[in-house]
């Protein structure tokens, strides 16, 4: 039994399990494997882009460092401590982990906001903060896509052509931004289902679950 | 902004200022991959052959693998009904998840979904317009909008109670998962579809 989550264990462990302490053939082991394809391709999700076999243009270590600063921005403990332990046993990781917990003291806040298209829904306008990476110690593609990470966890809205722009001109490719965009929004979903279950975990099945099985 | 720019540019492809539930395009802002060049490793990230025909789904597949993990979470939440929630009712998870994060091309086509599942036109046409369900709409209805948002609030929103008023409602267990997975779906949904590029009204 390993003690820290990791990508390579043998036998596999899986991350939304881990995280949330759901063990074999329980109540929320039974619920989830209801929708077995789901259970199979979140896990699968998070290998292809948190474990890739080949880091292409945007390496390992940054991808953790962006999903425990994502995780970090919505204030998810354990998922956030998963991902920064990850971060700090990675290649060049121990460096980074202070770099994200310090952003994350100015970083988080409430969302979603932003502005829509002039017209109609500008009463639903909602003013809040952008976020720039000012460190020089950070390499200029990953504080660009830290950047971006805090931008769509938080502002989604307030997309635009310019912040696509603005990561294209710190070296990243269009094949980059689609894999970085994909790493980003998925933890906003992985980050909700481990939040769900484990809300679900702590107020515990039905009565009627524990004598029989729920009908469906 | 330059009003007679303005002008041109909308007679030409009009982004729309409002939500609706009118088939509306989409453009991406970064290149999509060519049709011509795709290769099986493409269309095993697209699962559905004729996806190749959306600009969306070819800009995606510039990295085929995660599209293939992601359409086959897609497909499982809102197509599997082994059990769980009605899909009407899951489709209007999708689209009171795109209206409160602002996707006004996602939440078009759920509204459109859930309607041709059997969703309430009335219900979902007050949705997309106000934000909100009316009151006179059906006690479910109005948790699985509640329960849809409180999940897509950063930080998440979902609590002990929203269970506790889920099951005195009569939703089952299962019932509930699909919501939490539909609801958490669409802010993964929502962020590429609004990052990536931008909704018109169709151009003919």
């Amino acid at each position: 039994m390993t003690t820290f989550f990791s990508f390579k264990a043998d036998p596999p462990l899986d991350l939304i399990d881990y995280v949330v302490g759901i063990d074999a053939d329980s109540w929320l082991d039974t619920l989830r494997r209801g929708r077995e394809v789901l259970r199979d391709n979140a896990q699968k999700s998070a290998e292809l882009l948190l474990n890739p076999l080949e880091d292409g243009e945007f390496l390992q270590t940054h991808r953790l460092a962006v999903a425990a600063f994502v995780a970090g921005l919505h204030g998810d403990t354990a998922i956030y401590r998963l991902y920064l332990d990850l971060l700090e046993r990675s290649e060049q990781g121990k460096e980074l982990s202070p770099v994200i917990k310090n952003l994350l003291r100015r970083g988080r806040t409430l969302g979603p906001y932003g502005a829509y298209p002039a017209g109609p829904l500008s009463v639903e306008d909602l003013n809040g903060s952008g976020f720039e990476v000012l460190d020089v110690n950070v390499d200029r593609s990953l504080a660009r896509a830290l950047e971006h990470a805090h931008f769509l966890t938080f502002h989604p809205r307030d997309a635009s052509v310019q912040a696509l722009e603005r990561l294209k001109e710190a070296g990243w490719t269009d094949t980059g931004i689609v894999t970085l965009s994909q790493l980003i929004s998925f933890l906003a979903f992985q980050i909700r289902i481990i939040h769900s279950l484990s809300v679900l975990r702590d107020v515990g099945p039905t009565a009627g679950d524990i004598l029989s099985e729920s009908p469906s | 902004m330059n009003v007679t720019e303005q002008t041109v540019s909308q007679t030409d492809t009009q982004e729309p200022d409002r939500f609706t539930k009118a088939q509306l395009d989409w453009h991406p802002w970064l290149e999509p991959l060519e049709e011509g060049n795709l290769t099986e490793a493409h269309y095993e990230g697209l699962v559905d052959r004729a996806r190749a025909k959306s600009p969306y789904f070819r800009l995606l597949a510039r990295d085929p693998e995660i599209l293939g993990a992601r359409t086959r979470s897609d497909k499982d939440i809102f197509y599997n009904v082994a059990g769980g929630l009605p899909r009407r009712e899951r489709e209007l998870a999708a689209t009171a998840v795109s209206r409160f994060n602002g996707c006004i091309y996602c939440a078009s086509v759920h509204a459109r979904f859930s309607e041709r599942q059997g969703g309430s036109p009335a219900a979902l046409a007050a949705l997309l317009e106000t934000g909100l369900l009316p009151h006179d709409t059906d006690l479910k209805w109005q948790l699985v909008e509640e329960i849809a948002r409180r999940v897509s609030e950063t930080p998440v929103g979902f609590s002990h109670v929203h269970i506790r008023m889920l099951r005195q409602a009569g939703f089952e267990d299962a019932e509930i998962l699909d919501l939490i997975n539909a609801s958490s779906f669409f802010n993964w949904a929502n962020r590429l579809m609004l990052s990536l590029g931008y909704p018109t009204f169709p151009s003919e």
